[in-house]
């Protein structure tokens, strides 16, 4: 039999799609130039610049001028923090609002301001991995200088209720930024519709290439500069535009955004078959709400296997998949989201997520039905969590 | 994270998978918090561990270690299998990711817990031949 070769972790990084690809390719060899420089070549790469600038503005609502490229979603955010950080220590402001299960790219940079002397609010999350937008309200301070509240999460693909959040920060006049890297193009937006006064996009999700991103500042918030130097980007962030790779993100954004319906039609149909299906396997949960949930994003926690072991023989069976397991964070803790929505550290290390695409065939979804409920089968059979829980716990048989 | 082909091995074909009804010895170490647990059962005659078994719930190089643990001291002398260390694993798996070190500590202990356990059932306490096997709670794995 054919070696089977089924992606899913989209949710990681995305293959380069063909038509991105070819929006690329002349700017490579062809319009390579300077989009700075004077000459004929530097005006075609500055009016490509421009295109694409024009193209990511219109699909998330915005504004060109408000579109900064940037080298991906960490940068992004951290400018977007970092930048309104040092914007609220000039007045006294020194309090920032995220959640507990942020992506690192956030936490971190939180945690970094922390040390500088910031105070953080990290707002909970419930058991289905959605955030009260009471909760930001009511944590919002005299003092607080930003809200940062992803807009939906990368591990359990839950949608946060960014306009309800964007309206309380509007009302309360506190800007608010959010990490859109997984939302955008599976997901609707409208920055000027759900009061987002900082966005921060990434390419390599959405099938254009990795490296490239934007962070959509509001027209009229002064944001410092995260990267000084040249007069790139309005002088806000320094070095040579990546042209190839900002057309192609303007392309791969063009693409995703244009099919977003369907898409969400078609893989939130696989996305559910999966779910019922590997939930067929006794003693498994799904992570995250049913229904708020990207839909590409299925994360089930398998109790009595480990999430690594699962992931390297999903491997040998042609499926590509990811974990929250401790094994595969290169920590020694489970993820923090599987934690942060109450999950004990063992099943959390026994998590198994899919993020599959619109490439995702309903072949594929037969494929892994038939595969997962096999490799469950030889793990907990050679597991003696399984067999303890199964003593204590009164269940026979492995799957 | 790259595991060595020997480790890709013995993961996906383990050695002494199961277990040993009327094991002579049972060792069991780890904790679920922590991701890896590992049980080991030995069979002994005549000082010789006869038949070795393991079950392991933890990550590729946890039931890597397990596995080659078991091939190492099948039909060894218990005298010779508690010369074994952990980094002779290592070694006979051609090396490990340092983040995956501990996994072969745990497969060390484990059979050096089923050996203790032999000793108790046969009324010898195992603490002068053994030693101190350390407590789970010790490492700072957890912490």
């Amino acid at each position: 039999m054919e070696k089977k070769f089924i992606y899913c972790d989209n949710a990681a990084t995305t293959k380069v799609s063909k038509s991105v690809l070819d929006a690329m390719l002349p700017y490579f060899t062809e319009e390579y130039g300077n989009a700075s420089s004077i000459y004929m070549l530097g005006q075609g790469a500055a009016k490509a610049l421009l295109r694409a600038r024009e193209t990511v503005a219109k699909a998330i609502g915005a504004k060109p001028h408000e579109i900064f490229f940037t080298s991906g979603g960490s940068e992004a955010d951290n400018w977007a923090i970092k930048g309104m950080a040092l914007n609220g220590s000039k007045s006294g402001k020194k309090h920032i609002i995220t959640s507990v299960f942020e992506h690192h790219a956030v936490l971190h940079t939180c945690e970094f301001l922390e040390k500088q002397g910031y105070e953080v609010t990290y707002i909970p999350v419930d058991e289905k991995g959605l955030i009260n937008p009471d909760d930001v309200k009511n944590a919002i301070r005299e003092d607080t200088c930003l809200v940062t509240i992803m807009f939906a999460n990368n591990e359990i693909g839950t949608i946060q209720p960014i306009k309800e959040i964007g309206e309380i920060c509007k009302e309360k006049k506190v800007p608010f930024h959010t990490d859109a890297v997984q939302a955008v193009g599976n997901v609707e937006i409208d920055v000027k519709a759900m009061n987002i006064d900082m966005l921060s996009l990434s390419g390599h999700k959405i099938h254009a290439p990795k490296g490239v991103g934007a962070l959509y500042i509001r027209g009229g918030i002064s944001l410092p500069n995260l990267i000084h130097g040249g007069a790139q980007e309005k002088s806000k962030r320094a070095g040579t535009e990546n042209l190839p790779s900002i057309v192609g993100l303007a392309q791969a954004i063009t693409d995703a955004v244009q099919n977003i319906k369907e898409k969400q039609q078609k893989v939130s149909k696989l996305r559910d078959r999966l779910i019922n299906g590997i939930l067929k396997i006794q003693e498994t949960r799904l992570n995250g709400d049913r229904e708020k949930r990207l839909c590409g994003n299925v994360n089930i926690s398998i109790r009595g296997v480990e999430g690594e072991s699962l992931l390297l023989m999903l491997d040998m069976y042609g499926i590509l998949a990811s974990s929250g397991s401790a094994c595969t964070s290169g920590s020694l803790d489970p993820s923090h989201v599987l934690l942060s929505i109450g999950l004990p550290h063992e099943t959390a290390h026994g998590s198994l997520r899919l993020s599959i695409s619109e490439e995702t065939t309903n072949e594929d979804v037969d494929y892994i039905l038939d595969t997962i409920p096999k490799v469950v089968d030889r793990l907990r059979s050679m597991s003696p969590l399984w067999e303890r829980i199964c003593k204590n716990e009164g269940i026979t048989g492995t799957i | 994270m790259i595991y060595s082909e020997k480790v890709m091995d013995h993961f996906t074909n383990p050695r002494n998978v199961g277990e040993i009804a009327d094991a002579d010895g049972v060792g069991e170490v780890g904790n679920a918090k922590c991701g890896d647990i590992m049980k080991m059962y030995i069979k002994v005659d005549g000082g010789v561990i006869s038949d070795v078994k393991f079950k392991t719930f933890g990550c590729g190089a946890a039931i890597a270690t397990s596995s080659m643990a078991t091939e190492l001291i099948k039909g060894k002398t218990i005298d010779e299998a508690l010369k074994l260390t952990n980094r002779a694993v290592v070694e006979a798996l051609e090396g490990l990711p340092p983040a995956k070190l501990h996994c072969s500590v745990l497969a060390e202990q484990a059979m050096k817990s089923a050996i203790a356990d032999y000793y108790k059932k046969q009324g010898i306490d195992p603490t002068p031949i053994i030693g101190d096997l350390g407590d789970c709670d010790d490492c700072q794995g957890c912490q």
